[in-house]
């Protein structure tokens, strides 16, 4: 039940997401599908005992690769899929209890919940550097590729 | 010559022209420079650098006469991946052969100054309902759905009109937090919210830097150093922002 609850709700909020980012309306549906995909990873894999740190990175990596599927199937700029699937891993509710207990002066949990807001971040950032990677190999060969066509 | 000089600033018009929508509406820094690049190639211009920065495009192309350099300045920035894709899909047109210097320069300029995709009201609802998705991934309960999603609806509308009335990002980011929370602490003391926390993580996501973080990891891997570095000090005040909003909730409280 709850699974289904959570493939339900991410798939609308990605969606959702794309709205107010003024995405194609067209790519409204995969961006929707590369959001539950990453959320699903992370929820799966979180809910499993693994470390959220670990998860994100293995979500961030479902969401790359999907993100390049779909940004090559419909020849459109990766970013718009990558973006929706990236939003729910942001450590938004830890960012959150991190900033309450600066205000409640506890600031020893406080500064333990900004690092760990921090590695979620980076490990985001890791996820995405493959894609990255990947994305710069294919684009470089096809750049050289083009210009020495037209010389 | 006067002619062949004439195209080479053509070509430079229509390189701009592509850059400056792109970056306004918020794509990577690597991708301005590579599809700058693809269009100036395309119409023959082989030896071309644009250096791309959030706040400016410096563009310079080389060829039989001396070498031509534009600057333009970027003040204003906004999220509108619908641009990004409809310049993306002109450049890949252009690179196939399929329009002249003028048609190209006519379809960017339709692009550059169409509206929005959404109305404002479709942008409020969006951020509604993804504020309410949010609080149940957050493992939230169904009952505080509704407080979420109207937390989440006004915040964001509040953000669309504290940034109308004063065109400062981090001012507007802060008064929608602080209706976020206030908005959160209402619904929670008459009783129809239950858990403070989750029906205020949810209704912050709408104003989270999402984009810009993505923007900047991905540009500083690929090396525009500056870039990446301005668009994460960007986010940062941006988290900065909410989370201050949200603070001065608490302390109200």
């Amino acid at each position: 039940m709850t699974i289904i609850e959570q493939i339900i709700t991410s798939f609308i909020a990605s969606a959702a997401f794309v709205i107010i980012f003024n995405g194609p309306k067209r790519s409204l549906f995969h961006c929707g599908l590369v959001g539950m995909i990453g959320w699903i990873f992370y929820f799966l894999l979180e809910s499993n005992g693994v470390d959220m740190v670990l998860a994100t990175v293995i979500a961030a990596f479902s969401i790359a690769i999907a993100s390049q599927y779909f940004a090559k199937k419909y020849k459109t700029p990766v970013i718009i899929y990558s973006v929706a699937g990236i939003i729910p891993l942001v450590p938004g509710g830890i960012a959150y209890n991190a900033m309450r207990n600066f205000v409640q002066n506890d600031y020893n949990l406080a500064i333990n919940l900004a690092a760990k807001a921090f590695m979620i971040s980076g490990s985001i950032a890791i996820g995405l550097v493959f894609s990255e990677v990947i994305n710069q190999i294919i684009r470089k060969s096809k750049l050289k590729s083009i210009v020495n066509k037209t010389h | 010559m006067e002619m062949e000089k004439q195209e080479t600033y053509d070509i430079m018009a229509v390189c701009l022209l592509a850059g400056k929508i792109m970056l306004q509406s918020g794509a990577e820094t690597y991708r301005v420079e590579d599809t700058m690049m693809r269009i100036a190639a395309s119409f023959g211009a082989y030896q071309s650098h644009p250096y791309v920065t959030p706040t400016g495009i410096l563009f310079s192309v080389e060829g039989s006469e001396p070498t031509k350099t534009k600057l333009i300045r970027i003040v204003e920035r906004t999220t509108d991946l619908e641009k990004v894709a409809e310049v993306n899909g002109i450049s890949r047109k252009i690179s196939a052969g399929e329009y002249t210097i003028e048609e190209a320069y006519k379809e960017l300029k339709k692009i550059s100054e169409s509206g929005s995709p959404y109305s404002l009201w479709i942008h409020v609802l969006a951020a509604a309902i993804s504020s309410g998705c949010f609080l149940i991934m957050f493992q939230g309960n169904w009952g505080d759905f509704i407080p979420a999603f109207i937390t989440g609806g006004l915040g964001f509308l509040s953000l669309l009109y504290f940034h109308q009335l004063v065109p400062i990002k981090f001012f507007s980011e802060f008064s929608a937090s602080l209706i976020i929370g206030l908005q959160a602490h209402l619904f929670v003391s008459i009783g129809i919210g239950g858990e403070l926390d989750k029906i205020i993580i949810g209704s912050v996501m709408p104003l989270v830097p999402g984009l810009l973080i993505t923007n900047a990891v991905r540009d500083l891997m690929a090396g525009h150093l500056i870039s990446g570095l301005a668009k994460g000090a960007d986010a940062f005040l941006t988290a900065f922002a909410i989370g201050a909003g949200i603070a001065v909730m608490f302390s109200f409280f």
